[in-house]
Formats: structure tokens, sequence, C-alpha cells
């Protein structure tokens, strides 16, 4: 690269920004840190142990807390005897319904931009019970064995009625206000009159279990009230959303809430607000000390809700092409009266396949139990389980290869809205994950068989949609040493979100990495954003593109007139070589330092708001994958071993390859325990969840994990920042109907209920 | 907070002696009694260390091997004698739960493990009849995937966890006892006890009464034998079913043989009677499916578990397949 070549400098982003003006300019930067492999930069801060979590904050005068949960699902308190636990060595509080603050029940999630409730339900404000494991007390002591002892001292009765069953429940389904904001229902012609005039046709149902949410690091919080003002060290996907919403339930302003989560064990959807939160805070107001509430894993179990259980029809007619013809995809999934996540597994079939007819539905039965709520790839996870089995289930109907079938029906146009997809380049991702994986060596099905062993393969579509909220906002702090700070309400749950950040902007500035510092997880930071939905990628990027804008209109306007930028605006400079130049004429050059220390400033600070996300007004923005899977199915004892998996994704461009594949692959690992193992034992009976530990929860261990490769398109997405769209949540989708292909493929037997366990094949 | 006293015992005698009289509980690994503790599902006011009792593998003069309780169940797994000549003892002994937790489960403690039963873990919201006699059990008509088609009762339908002990059925092993009034010796398939109206009481051990070794006899077969362990994921997990098993050919004929099952029953399951049927017969598949056939006929499927009943057949008959291959070869 020459210092003269115009192409070196990242141009700034027009006023006012947004996808729809242009393609990032930073898509032209070519001084190669998109798209490098960079190890997470807190990677050895981490396994140094340097980095704290929420559970590891010492406060001055701390308390431990201890839950005590409700062991019926639906009934009132009768009898609630705190006085032991009270009298028991080292307790300073012991808080029920009886004592507990009155506070505002958390407003649920979308019901605001910044709420984050997972459940409506107020939290111990009276003796009224709603699921099995609901907190009844809440000890607090100068130890947590003091205060886990003391919990076990209380003496509770209640007066409880049975919970009601999903076999009863679906007697009364009703259908959820809206699909995570979208609507319910979308019809595109008769899609059932279409299906009966079929040539070819599948109807078929599936059906997926509750799972519960176990990142390594169990939800935590810190807390302590400084007057009127909320200080929390907490686990969060959304620290503004935290911080907002905890105001509401406390009655005080957000900026009262000073909530931190810099570092987080893992999200998936589950460190969301919760009880824990309340309750901490409420008795910590009440015993006038900080407290720490650590929950058990059981307490996770009890307390988080996870990803609801579904029953899905999917119905597929085609001609004798295999062209789509009918395409349904309805069903039934359990919820609450008091939370607002339906499980959007009807997503996928809206934008995946061109059809002639389109209907799809969902309807919720409500149940007594623990609001269920997001869990990696929310609906598409379980969603594409069916899609993808019915599409397989089809093609072999067809005698046609499920690759052609799928190629067949690829749409020019988002099926369901009509817009342009702002890019899909999905055949491709099949074309090379077809070849890479040796997909035209696949046997019929039941062929092939090593000793005890069938062997098959399998292929699905993976797909998540592209978000990007908004609210997003960044601060950028420029230092006289060059050095950038950029500060975002973003939260790192261990994907790497600030070193892929760092990389982006420091591609921008015109920064080598070392001089970046991307800083997260606090509430006091402007604008909202949110770890969810594949989200938070963009969000950072676009406010960061509008930060920039600002900080360089300064910049220049520091400048002054012995700088080579003199009269130059912002657009018609470019970030290289830790300063700015003339786009046209790169030799007009200064550095940021040098402005700064010219004008006699120690640093400039910045903050701006992101444009709004038209682009997915204009665009069908989504991402897309091709899994494929080979098994191995034992003709005795029906277990499956995945003895190797690929994915072959399109999302956009790749910044970051080294923690890029490490979600992929994270993703398809959490797959293959949907497909095969994770399965919450919740006793209908007594609405209680039966295994709430890891013993008894399966997930994947090493020896169920095979050799996973990953591979992408790397094509920008023109209406997309910095041409990415998100990855947190695609490596799920499509790897449990892979599964079931492949084991298909091998036994000529088709599972239809998740998880795939040995004695479905035997 | 619950008082618990820890004291370590320097020889058997000294255990004993330090156990009595209180709700003592001997610790080995701690693999599974801290669990139960953490979970209070057991409460002891009293803890006796015996990790640093006799926990030597010896060869003993008949040719048989005398393992102290203490040893480490990585130990015995990895010693050449039980390599060599039990290989079914390793292969049960390395199926089971991680290394790490191998490398601290003791044998004497691996013997008293308790069952896996999520009711029965479950103190706070569940009846269990094993934790608390006569309160009725929520397992029978609730989650049973995992549970006994064997030697249940209508009060506990709960398994024994443990894969060695399967194993060590199978090897006719000897577990020698010590208490305040003696020694003795009991086969290791009258150890455990089947639940009855009494699930609480697990074993033939008196209050007090100490495991001081386990005895291999001498075995012409268990050179060749296996242990075959089937679960709902490739490791870490306990087993639905599993079968130990030794054969000894004559020709075609079945000159002896030991079958022990896991995952199935209350205890190890010695298969006595698809012993007995395989016994002096051809070793054909039609005969380990008889065999098979034998054992289960008294098997009480619960809702949850019919699979079980097909899979321990499935498995009984492949792993004999795969045994007399290998002798014929």
């Amino acid at each position: 690269m020459s210092a003269t070549d115009p192409q070196t400098a990242v141009p700034i982003a027009s006023e006012g920004w947004t996808p729809n003006a242009g393609p990032d300019p930073v898509l032209r930067a070519k001084h190669g840190l998109i798209g490098a492999q960079v190890s997470r930069l807190d990677g050895p801060l981490k396994v140094r142990g340097e980095v704290r979590f929420a559970a590891e904050y010492v406060m001055d005068g701390m308390v431990y807390a201890a839950l005590r949960y409700s062991t019926v699902a639906r009934g009132r308190i009768t009898t609630l005897d705190t006085s032991a636990a009270e009298a028991a060595a080292g307790v300073v509080l012991v808080m029920t319904h009886r004592n507990a603050p009155r506070m505002q029940p958390p407003p649920l999630f979308m019901t605001a931009p910044k709420a984050a409730g997972g459940s409506s339900l107020p939290v111990m404000q009276d003796d009224s019970i709603h699921w099995n494991g609901e907190p009844v007390a809440v000890v607090l002591a100068e130890t947590q064995e003091q205060a886990d002892h003391a919990a076990s001292l209380i003496a509770v009765a209640y007066e409880s009625s049975t919970p009601r069953t999903f076999e009863k429940a679906r007697a009364h389904p009703r259908t959820p206000d809206s699909l995570v904001g979208q609507p319910v229902e979308v019809l595109v012609g008769d899609a059932e009159a279409a299906l009966i005039d079929a040539a070819h046709f599948v109807d078929l149902t599936y059906r997926t279990p509750r799972h519960n949410h176990n990142a390594i690091e169990p939800h935590a919080a810190t807390l302590a009230w400084d007057g009127e003002d909320l200080i929390v060290h907490d686990a969060s996907q959304g620290v503004k959303l935290h911080a907002w919403t905890l105001a509401q339930v406390f009655g005080i302003d957000e900026d009262q809430v000073h909530l931190t989560s810099p570092y987080v064990g893992g999200g998936f959807g589950g460190k969301t607000l919760w009880s824990h939160h309340l309750l901490g805070a409420a008795a910590a107001k009440l015993a006038g000390r900080p407290v720490r509430v650590t929950l058990s894993r059981e307490g996770v179990y009890r307390l988080v809700g996870g990803r609801t259980n579904t029953e899905q029809r999917v119905a597929i007619g085609a001609d004798d092409d295999g062209r789509f013809t009918a395409l349904i995809h309805t069903g039934l999934s359990a919820m609450t009266a008091h939370n607002a996540l339906a499980e959007q597994f009807t997503f996928p079939a809206r934008h995946m396949y061109a059809t002639e007819t389109l209907k799809t539905d969902q309807q919720v039965v409500d149940m007594d139990m623990l609001a269920n709520s997001f869990m990696r790839a929310p609906g598409e996870s379980v969603g594409t389980f069916a899609l993808e089995s019915a599409i397989d289930e089809l093609a072999i109907e067809l005698d046609l290869d499920p690759i052609e079938l799928r190629i067949r029906n690829e749409p020019e146009t988002d099926p369901s809205s009509g817009l342009p997809f702002s890019a899909r380049h999905l055949v491709n991702a099949w074309r090379a994950g077809a070849e890479r994986f040796g997909w035209e060596r696949r046997a019929a099905s039941g062929r092939r068989r090593e000793g005890e062993w069938l062997i098959g393969t399998g292929c699905a579509s993976a797909t998540y949609p592209y978000l990007r909220f908004p609210g997003g906002a960044a601060r950028i702090r420029l230092d006289k040493t060059g050095h950038a700070t950029v500060e975002v309400p973003a939260n790192d749950m261990g994907m790497g979100t600030s070193t892929t950040q760092t990389i982006v902007t420091a591609e921008r500035l015109g920064l080598p990495l070392e001089r970046v510092t991307v800083a997260h997880g606090d509430s006091s930071f402007p604008g909202s954003m949110l770890a969810g939905g594949s989200s938070q990628t963009a969000s950072i990027i676009g406010a960061v593109i509008a930060a920039q804008r600002a900080l360089v209109e300064q910049l220049l306007a520091l400048a002054g007139d012995d700088s080579p930028l003199v009269g130059l605006t912002a657009d018609e400079v470019g970030g290289r070589d830790e300063g700015l130049c003339e786009l046209a004429d790169p030799t007009r050059w200064d550095s940021y330092s040098r402005i700064l220390e010219r004008a006699g400033r120690d640093e400039l600070t910045v903050v701006a708001y992101a444009a709004d996300p038209d682009e997915t007004q204009t665009y069908s923005m989504h991402s897309f994958g091709a899994v494929f899977c080979e098994v191995r199915v034992n003709t005795v004892t029906g277990e499956t071993r995945v003895d190797r998996v690929l994915g072959s994704y399109d999302c956009g461009r790749i910044i970051n390859p080294t923690t890029a594949a490490s979600q992929f692959r994270g993703g398809i690992i959490m797959g293959i325990g949907l497909a095969l193992m994770e399965d919450t034992a919740f006793d209908e009976r007594t609405a209680r969840i039966m295994n709430p530990s890891l013993a008894e929860y399966h997930v994947p261990v090493h020896m169920d994990v095979p050799r996973i490769e990953v591979m992408w398109t790397d094509i920008p997405d023109p209406y997309a920042p910095a041409g990415a769209r998100g990855i947190g949540e695609i490596g799920i989708t499509g790897v449990a109907a892979a599964i079931a292909n492949a084991i298909y493929n091998a036994t000529g037997r088709r599972v239809r209920d998740l998880p795939i366990t040995l004695d479905k094949l035997l | 907070m619950i008082e618990l006293a820890y004291t370590r015992a320097t020889d058997a005698s000294d255990a004993i002696r330090r156990a009595e009289g209180e709700n003592a509980k001997y610790l080995g690994g701690g693999t599974n009694l801290v669990d139960l503790m953490r979970e209070t599902v057991e409460v002891p006011s009293a803890l006796v260390d015996v990790t640093r009792l006799w926990d030597e593998i010896q060869e003993t003069d008949d040719g048989g091997l005398m393992i102290g309780a203490a040893a480490r169940n990585t130990a015995v797994a990895e010693h050449p004698a039980v390599r060599a000549h039990y290989p079914m003892l390793t292969r049960a002994i390395v199926a089971g739960a991680s290394a790490q937790i191998r490398n601290m489960a003791t044998v004497g403690g691996n013997l008293l493990q308790r069952t896996r039963c999520t009711y029965f873990y479950d103190t706070d919201g569940s009846r269990c009849n094993k934790r608390s006699p006569g309160e009725g059990c929520d397992a029978i008509e609730g989650f049973n995937r995992s549970h006994a088609i064997l030697g249940a009762s209508p009060a506990c339908v709960a398994t024994h966890p443990s894969d060695m002990c399967v194993a060590l059925a199978a090897l006719d092993a000897v577990v020698h006892l010590r208490s305040a009034s003696g020694e003795r010796t009991v086969a290791l398939c009258d150890l455990h006890t089947l639940p009855g109206d009494r699930p609480d009481v697990e074993t033939v051990l008196a209050p007090g009464e100490l495991i001081t070794a386990v005895q291999l006899p001498p075995s012409n077969l268990a050179a060749r034998s296996t242990y075959r362990k089937v679960r709902d994921r490739a490791s870490y997990a306990f087993a639905l079913v599993s079968v130990a098993a030794a054969i000894e050919l004559n020709g075609g004929a079945i000159a002896d043989v030991r079958l022990a099952l896991g995952g199935v029953a209350p205890k190890p399951w010695r298969a006595w009677r698809a012993e007995e049927a395989l016994r002096g017969g051809p070793a054909t598949e039609a005969s380990f499916l008889e065999a098979a056939d034998a054992e289960l006929a008294d098997a009480r499927p619960l809702a949850g578990n019919a699979f079980k009943v097909d899979l321990a057949r499935r498995t009984l008959v492949a792993v004999l397949q795969q045994l007399t291959e290998g002798a014929r070869r």
C-alpha cells in the first residue's frame, strides 16, 4: 500500500448516513484489518483471571442473598414462618411479600424501547404463586453459607390447584398479539386450497421440547443503593435496558441506575432482567446494605425463562418439477399470560422459498409456568428443524436431491413482503459447501454400513434475520497521543464484540489496533443497545459511523490554518495513517495528535446517534447458510453420533474470522444438543422442572462434538454497516434438521420430535 | 448452620471407632456424598475420611486380586493386572464419570453410590420413599426414563448408577467388611438389596460397618470380557443399559459365562438366568436371544422406560456375539 494511493484512505460517511445512502465507506478500506484473524483482545486478561464478573465485585458491608423457591405452580402461600431463619447465625434480613418494598412490575420486552422484563408479573408483592419455582423469600446474611442455610429453615405451605397441562391447555389456544413485533399471520393466496390441488405434497407435524439456559456463568448481580441511586454490577446482555427497567420498577430516573456489565460468561438470550435483580435491589434497600445475589444452577432453571415447547405443522405442495405451489407453516407453543414471546418458529418460511401461495400462523396456549424467553435464535432454531425436515421429506417424495429442490425454489424477492433482498447468496453457499463436504458421494438411504453403524448424510438451510435496533449511539474520545476510545452501551458476553469493533473502528479511523479501545457494558454510555437478535455488530458500527463524522468535523474545525487540511470538509477527507488526508490528494495529511496538540487540546470527545435503520424498511435482510452433516446410527442401540458438520454461511462480510468461526461453531454445537439431547424435564403434574442441573440436563460433551468446518461467502451486504450481518444466532439454525435428515439417510427412519434420543431409533 | 465434624482416620479400626455413636458417614473421594450433602439429601453429623486407609492393589496367592477400598477408580482401571486379566473392569470404570471424578472416587465409595433419580434429589419439591420411607414416590408416574425394569417395587423404581459394580458383579467379586464386632465378607452380588418396602435400605451393611477391600477371584474367562454402556450422549451420562460379559467357548459350545446388567435395576444385576440358559449350549444368536429373554422375562417397564427391555436384549446379544466372534478368531 502506498501513502499516495487514494484507496488507502477511508472516506467519512455522509451526513445522516444510513445504508440506503450507499455502502459503508469502510468497505473501501485496504488496510487489511477487516478480515484478518485477530484473537480476542481481552483473552489474556480473562485467562489470567484479571477481569471481574458480576459475582466477583466486593462492596463495603456487602451481604449475601439466598432465595427460597415455591414448590407449587399455582395457588397461594398459607404458611410462611421465617422465625427460625431470622434467628439463624449471620442473618441480616428475611424478605417476603409481607415486608418487601412496593415495586412496579417490570415492563415487558417490546412494550417500550428499553423494556427488558422477561415477565410482567409483580415480584414478591402478595401471597399468590404463578409458577413452580417462584421466589417466596430472600435471606440476606453475612456469608453465602449462612444465607443458604437460613433459607432452608423457612417453613412454607401452600394452598394449590393443579396446573394446566399442555394437552388440556391446547383446547383453548389464543392468538398472540404479535411475533416479536411482526404480524402473527402472513397469507399469500390460498395456500390450503393450493395444497389440496398440488401434484405432490407433504403435510407433517413436528414437535420440539422445552430448553433451559445453561451459560457457564450463572446469573448474578452485586447491588447497592447510594441514597436514591442504584448501583448494579450485573451479568447483562443489555445494560441500558436493565437500567431503564429497574428504574421503572423502583420509580426512579433512568440516570439514577448505574449498571455495568463489562464481562459476561455467556448470554444466549438468557442474561436479561429476571426477578433476582428486583429482589436483590429490594433487599439491599430494606437492609441498607449492598447485596450479592448469585443464582445456583438450579436457581437459573427456577428464575430464568428458557425456550418453550412447540408443535408445528409444515405442509408443502409442489408441481412435478418440485416448484412450490403451497407452503404452510403453522403451530402452537406454550407461553404465559405475563410474557410476550411466542417463539416465532414460522419466520423462516416467510423468507426462504419461492412459492405460489404462503400461509404462516401461530397460536399459543397459556400454562402455569415461568415466562418463557429468548434462547439462541428464538423461533428460527426450532422453526428450521420443522421446515427443513419437511423440505427433505418432500425431496424424497419427489425423488429429487434436497439441495436441488431448495435451489429450484430460491426466490427472486422476499416471498412474504415482496421486498428485494439486500444480498442473498445462499445458492453460492450451497454449491461451495456441497463441494467441500463431498455431497455428490452421498448414498441412498440405508446403504452405507460399517459394522453395527449405519452412516448417512443430511443437509438443511440455515437462516436468521438481520436487525439493527434504533437508538444506538457512540461516544468517541480521541486523545493527543492519537488514541481513540469508543464508548458504547453494548455487551460482550464472550463472543468477541469488543475485538470486532476495535478492528472496524481502527480500519475506519486509520489507526492501528493498539490505538483503539472499545469500552462497553456501562449504562452511563450514551444511546441504547442490546446484545440480542444478532443485531449488535450492525448497531455499534452504525453509531460509530455517526460519531466518526462528528469527530472529523470537529477535528477539521480545530485543525487551523497551519494544517495541510485547511479548508477541507468532512466529505473531502478520509482516515489514514493515524490521521486524516484529503481523498483527492492524499499527500495533504495531518495526524490526529498534531491537530489536537496545535489546538492545545488534551482530548476531543464527541457523541452521536446512529441514523434509524431504514435499510430494513427497503430491503429484506437475512443471513443464510447451508449446513451439512454426516452421522452414524447404531443398529443395536439406536445411538446417534455426529461424525462431521460443515456450515457454509452467507452473512455478508466477516470482520474477524477467528471470532466468527467460534460463533458459528458454538452455534452448531448448540444445534447438536438441540437435535440429540437438550430436553427440560417439565413434570406436568406439578409444572416443576425435574432436571435443573448439568448432570441431568444434557448438552453435548466434548466426545459428542465432531470435526466442524465453517466457511463463508464473505460477500459484503451493501445495505449493512461494514457490509456485515450479525452471526450470533445463525449457527444453531438448520443443524437439527440436517442431523434428522442425515439420520433418515442412514436408517430410513424419520424422527419428527426432538430430541432424537436412542429409544426413537430402536 | 448444620454442625459437621470431620476427622481423618489412620486405619480401619480407627475409622470404625471414630464413626461410633454418631450419624457418621465414611468419606471417600466425596464425588457422590458431597453432592448429596449439598442437596441436603444426606445430612450426616460427622464425616470420617477413609481415603488414607488401605489403597493398594495386590495379586493374591490364588491368582486373583485384592483391591484396597481406598484405591482410586483410576488406579484400578490402569492397573496392569486388571487390564490383563479383568478387562471388563477397566472398561466399566472408564465408561463412568470423567477423568477428574475417577481420579478422586474410591472403590469403597463407588459401591455405595446412590441413585440419580431426580425425585430423590429434589428434597424440596418431590416425594421419595428412599429419602422418607412411606412418603410416596413421584417417579413411578413421573419421569422414569432412566428407571428400573427389573427388581423394583411399588415403593421405589430407582436404579443403581455404578458402572464399576456391574463388572464386579459379573466377576464374582467379594467385599471385605469390618466393624467393631469383627470382619466378614459378602459377595458383591449380595451387598446391595432390592427396595421392597424399604428402599431407604440399600445394602446389607450394618451401621458403622466399613468396606475395607474388594477381592477378585481368579478367573479363566475374565481375560475375554468386556463392558458395553449405552447412554444418551457419548460420555458423562449414566447408563440406560450396560452389559458386563465374559465368556469361554469349547468348540462351538459355551463352556462358561458371566453376565451382569447395569442401568436396569436397583442393584448391579447379575444375569443368573441368562447365564444358566447359555451354559453348555451353542454360541449362536438364537441362544443369546433366548438367554436374554429368559433374563428379561420378569421385566416390568414403566411408562417412560419400556424401550429398555428391547435395548437390554439387543445389547446383551450384541456383546455376546462380539465376544464369541473374538473367541473364534
